[in-house]
């Protein structure tokens, strides 16, 4: 099985429930555990608030969605096209943040790593910033071992 | 369910009902509607139910630091109660639950 959906909104804080909300829905297809759908749930939302609040710092601008199925995986491609990351690493660091005044903890990337399998930030200052992320989705039962 | 926050005062303790889902959308306002609270009502501990959340994010968390540096400061306490278990997830992987009451349901 290969399914998959491309997304495109306004960097509009009232997209992102719907962002996070589509790519559940989409996902449903898997089996996913309400474990597993809440985790891909936050981590979308940390994502598309980044691109809204550090990407194009509130002014307008337009964010992407890719997600792909394949098998037991789902596939995240969150992208935007705004002020990109100059030290990606330092950006990643848990409470590391660049806007203390709005109230942010710098937890985002954290979340993501820690609910996502895999994680991959790609970013050029000045054109845009891309959050890559994977998770296998559905328990393995010892029996899928044979298949 | 309700989609919008709701504020009661019992003493010197501000119950805040928390809306079904908190993100970066509806995080600014809440804050700042309990920060009145704080400074025009005279309340000293603020009580975040969240028996009608869903959902809640890294903005949520940014909440509950915010009001807790803002209470912290007369010896005021943040209390958490029917949290679900994403809630608590997050709150665990963030480390602040060390700074708030986690009140046990039932
Ligand atoms: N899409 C983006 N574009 C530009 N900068 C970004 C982007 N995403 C993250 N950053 C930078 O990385 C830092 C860390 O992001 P992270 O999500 O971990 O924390 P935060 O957004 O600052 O706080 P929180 O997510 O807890 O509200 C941000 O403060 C910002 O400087
Ligand atoms: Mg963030």
């Amino acid at each position: 099985m290969k399914n998959q959906m491309h997304l495109e909104f306004s960097a509009d804080s009232a997209n992102e429930s719907f962002a996070r909300v589509t790519v559940a829905a989409f996902m449903m297809n898997l089996n996913p555990t309400v474990e597993e759908l809440s985790d891909v749930k936050t981590a979308v939302s940390e994502a598309v608030t980044n691109a809204i609040i550090h990407g194009y710092e509130g002014k307008e601008g337009r964010i992407s969605i890719r997600c792909k199925l394949e098998e037991r995986t789902i596939d995240l491609e969150i992208e935007d096209k705004g002020k990109g990351i100059s030290d990606i690493p330092k950006a990643m660091e848990p409470m590391f943040t660049t806007k203390p005044d709005l109230e942010r903890s710098g937890m985002g990337f954290a979340f993501m790593e820690a609910f996502m399998d895999e994680l991959e930030v790609t970013s050029t200052v000045n054109e845009g910033t891309t959050v890559h992320m994977k998770k296998r989705i559905g328990v393995l039962t010892p029996q899928d071992d044979f298949l | 369910m309700n989609a919008v926050e709701e504020y009661k005062i019992i003493g010197d303790y501000l119950c805040v009902q928390m809306p079904k889902e908190i993100d970066h959308h509806n995080a600014e306002s809440i804050s700042e509607k309990i920060d009145q609270f704080i400074v025009k009502r005279n309340v000293n501990h603020v009580l975040f139910d969240f028996s009608e959340t869903e959902f809640m994010d890294s903005s949520g968390i940014g909440i509950l630091v915010g009001r807790y540096k803002k209470v912290a400061c007369f010896q005021g306490k943040i209390y958490l109660i029917h949290m679900n278990a994403q809630i608590k997830k997050i709150l665990s992987l963030s480390g602040i639950a060390k700074y708030m009451e986690i009140l046990e349901e039932r």
